[in-house]
């Protein structure tokens, strides 16, 4: 069974070099070159995004973490808000800590401008400040919650993939995803999160080109 | 290969590193009180420095620079929602203590403050709270890596609005990297010995061909050109202190300031942030500062 599953694993890494995925990082600011490893690890072509042509070149796309409130005032000084909300509609989105702040419906203390993309409510540095941050495993892999948001609400099609202390803390909904932890800190590539969002994105680009062009 | 991956599966990740990284390519800005902390924030800021005076209005007034009072900071700390950093003395390690106990997100052993100590730094390792210190060359760096410092950042002639300094660190720092990468590894233990740095962090060097912890600008930047020349040379974000607040329109520096942090490479964008902005900061040459004024020099 294991060995099966790994095959189809495999398999989709060998798909992923032959259609050539392209996952792009949004680069305004904050964490975004420690997620290359993880997606070359993947067989992925790691892409910077910081301009709407960038946006048309990727496959999937990773909001990264940062400062949620630098991060918004970059996408409206850039006029990049029409066109990201156009990417998150077209390809895989996966946001993390500062990147689920900004897909979030609803944002409190304080609260904050979002895409209102995912239906879940998020409550920022609900933790505490950064003597507060942590690490712990999830799904058996070492993970930060750094100045971390909490989800505390989720509309009834969210789909929970993961819980700390009760709380929901990695969930999708469609072809978007969204975790207040960051696995890219881990140097142990790649990353369970990276992988299932590779997998997400590769099916995405699957669906698209259609199953003969692959071969 | 399974059993192996499972055991480096838990390796822990460095927390105070790991906000560093997460402060990359954003601008941390000097604030003296919570109104100008909101404008740094609405501007863009990825983080706010809280002290009593700018660097420029600590080298005109003179006298001991201190702590800020511990008020005043956590004012700060409620007035805005990104991290807040605050100032120590280099070797106080008390007011180190009392910073952390405030709950600041980050703390700057800095030399723009009066040292409490002429020959040993804080001993950082000890601390949950992460550390920032200036280097002016990779020995320097190292010995406060060697310390437990999460951050370095160059140590530009501070308040004086002149980047002369801190382009001569950054360039400095990157050439000495360059040498070991190219040092033959029975050369090392004899540069660390040169460097005055830890043998390991060479090593690590060698291996990776990066400092162990990111690298950001300080000291000096007072208009965007500044700033992404900084970033252009290699530094990962940058701090302004006296450069925003000491402009003639604040909010309007700041912005510009973090647009062109944001989009270094790109010299049309730079160029539309350095559009329609009044004078900046009015800066001083460096090599007329006396000698024991020069922040620079502080620090070991």
């Amino acid at each position: 069974m294991f060995q099966r599953l790994q095959r189809s694993l495999d398999l989709q890494t060998e798909v992923g070099k032959k259609i050539s995925i392209h996952i792009g990082v949004l680069s305004l600011q904050g964490c975004i070159q420690p997620h290359e490893p993880h997606l070359k690890a993947l067989g992925a072509t790691f892409v910077e995004v910081k301009t709407k042509e960038d946006l048309n070149q990727i496959d999937g796309l990773i909001l990264p973490g940062g400062e949620s409130t630098s991060i918004l005032k970059l996408i409206d000084l850039f006029s990049l808000e029409t066109d990201l909300m156009k990417t998150f509609n077209q390809v895989p989105t996966w946001g993390i800590c500062a990147g689920a702040i900004l897909m979030a419906r609803k944002v409190a203390s304080p609260k904050q401008k979002s895409f209102k993309i995912l239906n879940i409510t998020v409550q920022r540095n609900s933790y505490g400040r950064q003597s507060d941050s942590f690490n712990t495993e999830i799904d058996g892999y070492c993970v930060s919650f750094i100045r971390a948001p909490k989800i505390n609400w989720v509309g009834p099609e969210i789909h929970v993939l993961a819980r700390y202390n009760q709380e929901p803390v990695w969930v999708s909904y469609g072809h978007w995803m969204a975790s207040t932890f960051h696995p890219e800190l881990n140097s142990n590539t790649p990353s369970p999160m990276h992988r299932q969002f590779f997998e997400s994105v590769v099916k995405h680009a699957q669906s698209k080109i259609g199953p003969k062009k692959l071969r | 290969m399974e059993n192996q991956r499972k055991s480096t599966n838990q390796e822990t990740i460095d927390l105070k590193i790991g906000l560093a990284e997460m402060l990359k390519g954003g601008v941390i800005m000097d604030v003296v009180n919570p109104e100008q902390a909101k404008i740094a924030e609405d501007a863009g800021a990825v983080a706010v420095m809280a002290l009593e005076r700018v660097p420029s209005d600590i080298r005109a007034q003179g006298g001991v620079a201190r702590m800020s009072c511990p008020d005043m900071i956590a004012e700060i700390m409620k007035a805005v929602s990104i991290p807040v950093m605050a100032k120590c003395r280099i070797g106080h390690f008390v007011e180190a203590q009392i910073l952390e106990a405030l709950g600041v997100d980050y703390i700057d052993e800095s030399e723009v403050l009066s040292p409490a100590d002429e020959a040993y730094h804080i001993l950082k390792s000890e601390f949950k709270v992460p550390f920032v210190c200036g280097a002016t060359n990779l020995g320097e760096a190292l010995r406060r890596i060697g310390e437990g410092a999460a951050l370095i950042r160059t140590k530009g002639e501070a308040g004086t609005g002149n980047i002369v300094e801190g382009v001569q660190h950054l360039r400095q720092i990157q050439q000495d990297i360059r040498k070991i990468l190219h040092l033959d590894p029975s050369e090392l233990m004899t540069e660390a010995k040169n460097l005055g740095a830890p043998y390991e962090l060479l090593l690590q060097i060698k291996k990776t061909g990066k400092l162990p912890v990111p690298n950001f600008a300080a000291g000096g930047v007072a208009t965007p050109a500044d700033a992404a020349l900084m970033m252009q040379l290699g530094a990962e974000s940058v701090f302004v202190g006296s450069g925003i607040f000491k402009s003639e329109s604040p909010a309007l520096y700041a912005k510009s300031i973090v647009k062109a942090v944001a989009q270094y490479k790109d010299p049309k964008e730079i160029l539309e942030a350095s559009k329609k902005l009044s004078s900046p900061m009015r800066g001083m040459d460096v090599s007329k500062i006396a000698a024991e004024s020069r922040f620079a020099d502080r620090g070991w």
